[in-house]
């Protein structure tokens, strides 16, 4: 549970444990707790934040620990505290079922509500919730064009330009040795950024699955790999030392 | 109790028995008659005899010679339930009885009839013998498990007289067991006057297995009754004394292999053990090297492809094979035709393990088998040493039976709820009868309950969706038909590791990969992950290129390198048992004992005591030394890798608190070495900290749950857990899903419920499991009480020659925890470094 504990934790400078990263020349800050940051426009994405995945898990017969909405929302109020944002953009699978959000205990209604209040707050639809969300503060959309950025769920084939996706949970493995690191990451190649999943309890796809095939031009791109602590920017050629 | 004289035989043997005898020239031994009178007379048995001592006939006697009693069921009577029930732990050895058992009730003629039921037996057949069972069923734990949690349950099993457990020893000891002395407590339940016959080698406690076999009760302990054979012949067993040098580490044993490969051409057919699979690949690759006779050896263990396993165990049987290179896949029980030479590579860690894969060469008892103790590492050379002495001695070391663990009582009740709706005070009363679970507080079980129904958080959010219900009757029943179905794919206590199918491809000319070829097996994906397309590896006994990973496979080519890697496999890994440790301990400490030990052994030791000491055999030695920029410290418990590495952990938590600045170390069966950047030997002589209040039993207090909490270990154990339970599915309904596809990350969950429950039940089974299991906590408590007062400590200006194997060690280890950040700190420098480069700074 080391994002829960770094959520807690005290950051004296935050320029030394974020990475700085530009996307079609939007400038933008990987935040170690997995959202990402664009001061200009004071907007923070956060994405594929799989809330109720425990119940979601519960209705089909496997009792998975009905706590991780509990710690996602931790996170998540912890790096909205942090940055303040005008604007969240939440980018697609929010809830990790289509009847997710609706049998949202009102406990976690009412906290999403105060992490909402005077702020804009945009729901991306991701493809385990299209249908949006119910009763919960915000607007629904399919994609958010913004600030010379498009904000979808699923990177798209054919225009790479300016896209801030999710859905694929980028991760990426550090070989030194013969001994192997496998961290959720930032991905990018400064035409595309690709989010790691915000969820607690959501895994990781290695950056060299065929599902990643064709999404980068690979010798720009950079995997800012989550720490226990800090982001760690490593170019792609340099993951197997 | 008394000896029946084999000449009471043919009062007891109905006519076909005797004459069948006879005709053989045979007649039955003492033992197998005691166990026919006794069983027959209601009582249930534990018969220890050694391999070829007529084991399985002896089991099987009481129930043929019922049956035959009994004659033919007419056509058209009522339903008539399974008579006999036969549980081996292999597939492969419940069908090589149906053969052995098939062949002399043929031969006699007996109205009797026999059938198998595995994992592999097709649906139709399953059918079948569910309507109509065979007399005799020769099954598996699992199946066993399948058929209780049946709703004709009841009927199928109304007659059953005997169940026959063969290689109990083996069964016992594992969660399989656990599971296994559940579905028996649901057999007596079923069958009331059923009788129980244990199979077993020698085992160190036969009591643990003879209350395994009965039913106890709170008002005090009962057990079966005993039968032993007397032991054969003694084994023939020898060290390899090599002219080659014996290396200081390592457990490959490359140097022997011409001796082995010599050992091999003289005779029939030898067995060549190891202990782990990559040691298996390595032996295998090595003997090939040198095969100039092109001799018939083949390659055996857990991860090739079961095909490929069947045709080299049907070649072996038709000794078709000179040698069979094999992990433990091949120590129980299947007769393998003519082994007459029995080779172990490296140490075999514990004496009850040698004796058993010795029994596998020759099984005439009357006749001595034959072994070679090949060490791989001097202190191997001792383990073999102490394990030969023990071997002869009759000393056994197989572990405790154990207590029942919570994650396979979980899989349990809810398989019961599966068979039919259930009362939980009935259920509870049902489930102490089995001895590991004799002693479960009845509040524990009510928990367990609650975890099956609905997860048994804290927070109640799921009771909408629980998979058990109690209703109005007061009666726990499932909530809905998928969940036995649910229950039917995930059942067995076999955890598999994420692994990858390997198959066999063609690279074209271009380097384009074809399609699919023969499939060689599995391997882990952990292991695949650090591979990149174009690196080499050795497995199946191939040198393979990986071309990369393809759907659920692994795609690789034949290589032509010859310095592959090597499948660094996650199990087989046995650790040093406590009995050879303290033969070790007490060799080292008695020059008297060193004439046994080869020259090079020999003056290895007298150095170490010229230039050092030699641990004492209740102290514990510590020797401090600077090295390059760094001072090591190395400390000789001998108490296996598991309970080394745990103490290592500790040592450097308390190194670090101290301030001597720790950077790592690295554990062996033998020693642990730490790491620092202060001098240890200065620290320990000025005592900040004291040698006595570092090794502290206290350290496993805080210190261990600390540490615990933290540890990949127990994530480890963890995932075990929550798919024994049934907390993570392997598997669900429709989509047949492998270990890699397990739904969610077990890791995840694990962090997610400690944060939020730490005092969950299954957070408590995991760590009862991993303090049992895989961190040898109760062997460390042991060796500090041991030692405390006894610590010796010497400071050198240099490295002595027992810690030579150690030292040689370092940079193997693997990283865990905190220090993975330290890798990715690494790869990120190289980024500002480039990028700086690139900066033209």
């Amino acid at each position: 549970m080391q994002r829960l504990a770094l959520a807690s934790m005290e950051i004296e400078d935050f320029g030394t444990v974020s990475a700085r990263t530009v996307v079609a020349g939007v400038e933008a800050m990987c935040d170690p707790l997995g959202a990402l940051y664009l001061p200009e426009t004071r907007l923070l994405v956060v994405s594929d934040l799989h809330l109720e995945k425990g119940a979601a898990f519960a209705r089909r017969g496997m009792m998975l620990p009905p706590y991780d909405t509990l710690a996602t929302l931790k996170v998540l109020e912890a790096v909205i505290a942090r940055h303040d944002p005008a604007i969240v953009v939440s980018l697609g699978d929010n809830f990790h079922d289509r009847v997710g959000s609706a049998h949202l205990p009102e406990i976690f209604r009412t906290k999403i509500a105060d992490l909402a209040r005077g702020r804009d707050w945009i729901w991306i639809n991701g493809n385990h919730d299209p249908d949006g969300t119910v009763d919960l503060p915000g607007q629904f959309a399919d994609e958010l064009h913004y600030a010379g950025l498009a904000f979808r769920h699923e990177p798209s084939l054919v225009s790479p330009a300016g896209e801030i996706a999710g859905h694929l949970h980028p991760a990426a493995t550090v070989i030194r040795r013969e001994k192997a690191v496998r961290r959720p990451c930032f991905a990018t190649d400064g035409r595309r950024l690709l989010m790691p999943a915000f969820g607690l309890m959501s895994g990781g796809l290695d950056l060299r699955h065929k599902a990643m095939t064709g999404l980068f031009e690979k010798q720009n791109l950079i995997a800012h790999m989550m720490g226990r602590d800090r982001i760690y920017s490593v170019r792609f050629s340099n993951l197997r030392g | 109790m008394s000896t029946i004289d084999s000449a009471a035989g043919p009062a007891l043997l109905p006519a076909p028995f005797a004459d069948w005898f006879e005709s053989k020239g045979w007649r039955p031994r003492a033992h197998q008659m005691e166990l026919l009178s006794r069983a027959s007379a209601g009582e249930s048995l534990l018969l220890i005899a050694p391999t070829g001592a007529g084991k399985t006939l002896a089991g099987f006697l009481p129930a043929l010679t019922d049956l035959t009693r009994r004659g033919k069921i007419p056509p058209g009577s009522a339903f008539t339930g399974v008579h006999t029930l036969y549980i081996s732990p292999l597939k492969a050895l419940a069908v090589d009885i149906e053969r052995n058992l098939t062949k002399p009730v043929s031969e006699m003629g007996l109205p009797i009839t026999i059938e198998t039921r595995t994992g592999d037996t097709p649906q139709a057949k399953r059918q079948r013998q569910r309507l109509n069972p065979p007399d005799i069923l020769l099954t598996t734990p699992e199946q066993v498990a399948l058929l209780i949690a049946n709703g004709e349950a009841e009927r199928f099993f109304k007659d059953l007289k005997y169940v026959i457990f063969d290689e109990l020893h083996s069964l016992v000891t594992s969660k399989r067991g656990h599971l296994l002395s559940l579905g028996l407590a649901r057999l007596r339940r079923l069958a009331p006057s059923l009788r129980t016959i244990g199979l077993s080698a020698t085992v160190a406690e036969p009591m643990d297995l003879r209350r395994w076999l009965v039913a106890q009760s709170p008002d005090g302990e009962s057990h079966a009754g005993l039968v032993t054979a007397p032991g054969g012949a003694k084994p023939v067993i020898t060290i390899l004394k090599s002219e080659e040098r014996v290396p200081w580490s390592g457990h490959s044993a490359k140097y022997a292999m011409p001796e082995v490969y010599e050992a091999i051409k003289a005779h029939r057919t030898a067995l060549l053990f190891v202990n782990t699979r990559s040691q298996a690949e390595i032996l295998f690759q090595a003997l090939w090297a040198i095969n100039e006779d092109t001799l018939p050896i083949a390659l055996h263990h857990g991860s090739l492809d079961v095909g490929q396993r069947r045709k080299v165990e049907q070649a072996m049987a038709e000794n078709r094979l000179r040698a069979v290179v094999a992990t433990s896949t091949l120590d129980l029980g299947i007769d393998w035709g003519d082994v007459d030479l029995v080779i172990h590579v490296g140490a075999p860690k514990g004496a009850s393990r040698l004796a058993q894969r010795i029994g596998r060469a020759n099984h005439r008892m009357d006749e001595p088998s034959r072994a070679i103790l090949v060490p791989a590492n001097r202190f191997e050379v001792m383990e073999c040493q102490a394990a030969l002495d023990a071997n002869y001695l009759g000393a056994q070391d197989t572990p405790p039976v154990g207590h029942g663990t919570l994650d396979v009582l979980a899989q349990h009740v809810l398989g019961m709820a599966c068979a039919a709706p259930f009362d939980e005070d009935d259920l509870f009363a049902e489930i102490t009868t089995a001895s590991p679970y004799t002693g479960l507080p009845r509040e524990k079980f009510a928990r367990i309950v609650q975890f099956v129904a609905t997860g048994g958080y804290a927070l109640k959010t799921y009771e909408r969706y629980a998979r058990i219900r109690k209703t109005v009757d007061g009666l726990w029943r499932v909530s809905n038909p998928g969940i036995a179905q649910q229950y039917r794919l995930n059942l067995g206590t076999i955890v598999e590791m994420p692994m990858l199918n390997v198959r066999m491809v063609k690279r074209g000319a271009k380097g384009a990969v074809g399609r699919g070829g023969a499939s060689l097996g599995k391997v882990e994906e952990y292991f695949l992950e650090m591979l990149s397309p174009g690196d080499t590896f050795l497995f199946s006994g191939k040198v393979l290129r990986f071309e990369g990973i393809r759907e659920n496979e692994c795609l690789v080519s034949q290589a032509f390198s010859l310095d592959p890697k090597v499948p660094a496999y996650a199990g087989g890994k046995f650790p040093l048992s406590t009995y050879l440790a303290d033969q070790v301990r007490s060799m080292l400490d008695d020059p008297a004992r060193w004439g046994e030990l080869p020259d090079q052994v020999r003056d290895w030791l007298a150095l170490q005591r010229d230039v050092s000491s030699l641990p004492k055999r209740d102290e514990l030695l510590i020797e401090t030394f600077p090295r390059g920029s760094r001072h090591y410290m190395v400390a000789y418990p001998f108490e296996g890798r598991l309970a080394h590495q745990t103490l290592g952990m500790l040592l450097t938590r308390r190194l670090e608190r101290a301030g001597r600045r720790p950077l790592g170390f690295v554990a062996t069966d033998y020693s642990l070495a730490i790491w620092a950047l202060d001098d240890l030997g200065y620290s320990f002589a000025v005592e900040r900290p004291s040698l006595e209040n570092l090794f502290d039993e206290d350290m496993l207090g805080d210190d261990l749950e600390a540490w615990l909490d933290e540890s990949f270990m127990l994530k480890r154990a963890f995932r075990n857990c929550a798919v024994i339970a049934g907390l993570i599915e392997q598997r669900h309904p429709g989509k047949e899903k492998t270990g890699r596809q397990v739904t969610v990350s077990a890791d995840l969950i694990y962090d997610v419920l400690r944060s939020h429950e730490p005092d969950h039940i299954l957070l408590e089974a995991t760590r009862a499991d991993a303090a049992a299991g895989l961190l040898d906590i109760q062997r460390l408590g042991d060796m500090l009480a041991r030692i405390k007062g006894h610590i010796t400590h010497r400071r050198l200006t240099r490295i002595s020659p027992l810690a030579v194997p150690i030292m040689l060690e370092i940079g193997r280890e693997t990283v865990a925890g905190e220090a993975q950040d330290f890798l990715l700190a690494e790869a990120a420098e190289d980024l500002i470094a480039e990028a700086m480069g690139e900066a033209g700074i």
